[in-house]
């Protein structure tokens, strides 16, 4: 039993720290600008098949393919935000929440027609490693540790770099930022850049060790918006610990009654903290 | 942090909820690539002179509509055997009547409610002498109360579930074995190849039909004396199999069994294999006797799965002198290389099964020497034979009438050939097999 635990303990981690990196984006973005970014799920699906397509067409490493994908990511958070959120940024909320669903339905309908709702693999393995009665997949462990120094980048750019400091002061409070001569309309949209490109290389982590289809990135958004709230609202440190929590959840509560009870518990947990602890556990922007 | 966008969040995530079920509940595309159908051409009346007739078989395919692919294949399985019997001059009665056929078919569209009017005017309007099932329980089930209600015998295929034949019908006779019995094979090969295996995990996709063959395997195996140490459904949706993989390991089953359709099974298998689980066999339903299964590499080799019928199986009048059993029809090496020659690929289970439903009808008439339905009937219910889709045998009991009782799945398993490719063995029953199967699995 002990060995049990420990081992679905940490693969519940592994998973856990991608969860959290997807979350990540979803909070940084509603942290900063107070919009629910409805277009998360599809932007993880680009992720998955821009690293699917570099790597299966034209032979790119997908660690590689996840630098390229970033770069993309981030222009394209950019494009993203001033055709679909720039002109709703000051509009009661329904809005921005109107406007970045059609950006999901687009990039839904759009993904649906090229690549149909069937599954794909990135066949890439990196064998396993065998650490004493514990044995984890190659990808999934470089996918974990490349999530974390995603992480940590983000980190260092948000607390260390003028940008980030801006994009902290934007979120704190935007009339002053701007009374400082901060650009805010620029400083937004690198926030929303920064936001979609940590769903789309949390996507590319996903499909180095799951199949992917074009649907696929819905659940992540529906377990992102549960780690949201057990972490603290725009709060990307809290999502890294909601994301461990979850992955927790689905590794452990298996083995001791059935699989479909995940789900049960992560939502019954999600309304709990909602009830009991609405600024999450981690406490919530202010 | 307010409340109000507390509550939009929480508003918002239960909309997501909801759009997430919605989507799940959508129907898988077909898997793309065939052919468009084609009508089926009606069956040339022989202008034989005197005591000549033409025998109508009515039934529907699925030109249109989700189940396109599959019915497409039995399609033209069935008109095949037609164009065959046809060929050859027809069926000559004791009476020295000669008997041809000729097919009556209309598009069902995949759905239940046309099946039901186009069934009704296939043996009204149409004189349907007998019937074959449309692709699928779910139409066929439609189907099946017409036969009753008109009293033509019909032949099932394309149609597992055993639902059907426990409605108390007495005209409907299956070709394909029942779902119920899908994985039963599995563990009767289990006993064969190591008596020493006495545990097995029934792990399943939560669907109504592996949930069934699932229930029907559990039942089984705990007869035959296994002792079942896991049995526990999964989410149609799963992609990350990790957590109950580690729950499996720690039941320590001998072998692994279940599965559901193509995408988890492949998906499981994929990481069964990553986690390098110690196990000695594996049996997965649906996925592994895809062609596409292959594309796994080292995590395909040694898995099994059950099939309706494979082009490799051996089934020959040799392999039915050996089994004590009559033989009838083609041999399995016939019908595969004349359907590859025709369609240019080979033969899907689908397209043997419409095939087979024809060659079934065929020989009842004959051994009645009769196109009168009730003897024919009688002739069914006495029908004990091997074709080349394997063992054909019906229930003839009151509760499940019509469930097939004689056709064993045949399991398959991917080896590697010399040159280190993967293959598509058949590797159970005995009767059928292709090779040996290895086991325990690397």
């Amino acid at each position: 039993m002990g060995e049990v635990l420990i081992t679905s303990a940490l693969d519940g981690l592994l998973i856990g720290v991608i969860y959290g990196l997807a979350a990540m984006g979803l909070t940084l973005i509603f942290g900063v600008m107070d919009v629910i970014n409805l277009a998360h799920g599809p932007l993880i699906a680009v992720g998955m098949f821009g690293v699917y397509l570099l790597f299966t067409f034209l032979g790119i490493n997908p660690f590689v393919a996840l630098l390229i994908m970033a770069v993309i990511g981030l222009l394209l958070g950019f494009f993203i935000y001033f055709v679909a959120v720039n002109r709703v940024i000051d509009a009661p909320p329904l809005s921005s929440l109107l406007s970045t669903f059609s950006v999901n339905m687009m990039i839904i309908g759009v993904g649906t027609a090229l690549l149909t709702t069937s599954s794909y693999n990135v066949e890439y393995s990196l064998g396993s490693f065998e650490f004493g009665f514990f044995r984890v997949p190659g990808a999934r462990l470089m996918a974990a540790l490349a999530a974390l120094v995603v992480t940590g980048l983000l980190y260092l750019f948000m607390y260390r770099t003028r940008p980030g400091k801006y994009i902290r002061a934007v979120a704190d409070n935007r009339a002053s930022a701007e009374l400082m001569g901060i650009p805010s309309t620029r400083i937004l949209a690198l926030a929303f850049g920064i936001g979609v490109m940590l769903a789309v290389v949390a996507g590319g982590l996903i499909a180095t060790i799951l199949p992917i289809n074009i649907l696929a990135g819905g659940s992540f958004e529906l377990k992102s918006f549960v780690i949201v709230v057990l972490g603290g609202l725009g709060n990307p440190l809290g999502a890294l610990f909601g994301g461990l929590i979850l992955g927790l959840i689905e590794g452990l509560v298996p083995v001791v009654m059935k699989t479909t009870w995940v789900p049960v518990i992560e939502y019954a947990l999600f309304v709990l903290i909602l009830l009991v602890r609405p600024q999450g556990l981690m406490g919530a922007k202010k | 942090m307010n409340r109000k966008s507390l509550f939009l969040l929480t508003l918002v995530a239960a909309f997501a909820l909801l759009l997430a079920a919605c989507a799940g509940g959508a129907p898988a595309p077909a898997a793309g690539g065939e052919e468009s159908a084609q009508a089926p051409a009606a069956g040339e009346a022989a202008a034989a002179e005197g005591g000549a007739q033409e025998v109508v078989i009515g039934f529907t395919a699925s030109q249109t509509g989700k189940y396109n692919v599959e019915s497409d294949r039995q399609t033209t399985g069935l008109q095949m055997w037609m164009d065959d019997v046809n060929n050859a001059g027809g069926i000559t009665l004791g009476d020295g009547t000669v008997l041809t056929f000729k097919a009556v078919s209309y598009d069902d569209e995949s759905n239940k409610d046309r099946v039901q009017e186009l069934y009704t005017r296939l043996a009204t309007e149409d004189n349907a002498d007998f019937l074959i099932s449309p692709y699928s329980s779910g139409l066929t089930a439609a189907a099946a109360v017409i036969a009753e209600q008109y009293g033509k015998p019909m032949i099932t295929t394309g149609a597992a579930s055993d639902a059907t034949y426990k409605q108390g019908y007495t005209q409907v006779y299956q070709a394909y074995t029942p779902a119920s019995r899908y994985l039963t094979s599995a563990v009767d090969m289990l006993t064969a190849l190591d008596p020493e295996a006495k545990k097995i995990a029934i792990v399943y996709e939560n669907s109504k039909f592996s949930t069934g063959v699932a229930e029907a395997a559990q039942a089984y195996a705990q007869e035959k004396g296994y002792d079942v140490v896991l049995f526990e459904g999964y989410d149609p949706d799963t992609k990350d199999f990790n957590a109950f993989i580690n729950k499996i390991e720690a039941a320590k089953p001998d072998a692994i069994m279940g599965g559901g359709h193509f995408q988890d099974g492949s998906t499981f298998a994929r990481q069964l294999n990553e986690k390098g689980v110690d196990v000695k066999a594996v049996t997965l339903l649906v996925a592994p006797p895809e062609p596409t299964f292959a594309e796994l590499g080292d995590a395909a080799l040694g898995v099994t799965g059950p099939s309706q019928w494979e082009p490799a199986a051996k089934y020959s009048e040799e392999a039915a002198q050996e089994a004590g059993l009559e033989w009838f029809g083609p041999s399995s090496d016939e019908f595969t290389s004349a359907y590859e020659s025709a369609k240019g690929e080979a033969p899907s289970y689908h397209a043997a099964g419409g095939y087979a439903a024809g060659l079934l009808l065929q020989k009842a008439i004959q051994d009645a020497d009769s196109v009168d339905p009730a003897k024919v009937k009688e002739a069914l219910d006495n029908l004990d034979v091997m074709i080349f889709f394997g063992h054909e045998k019906f229930d003839t009991s009151e509760e499940s009438h019509g469930l097939q009782v004689g056709h064993d799945m045949i399991i398959i398993q991917w080896q590697k050939d010399d040159s280190g490719n993967l293959v598509k063995q058949v590797v159970w029953p005995p009767a059928g097999a292709t090779a040996d199967p290895i086991y325990p699995i690397p």
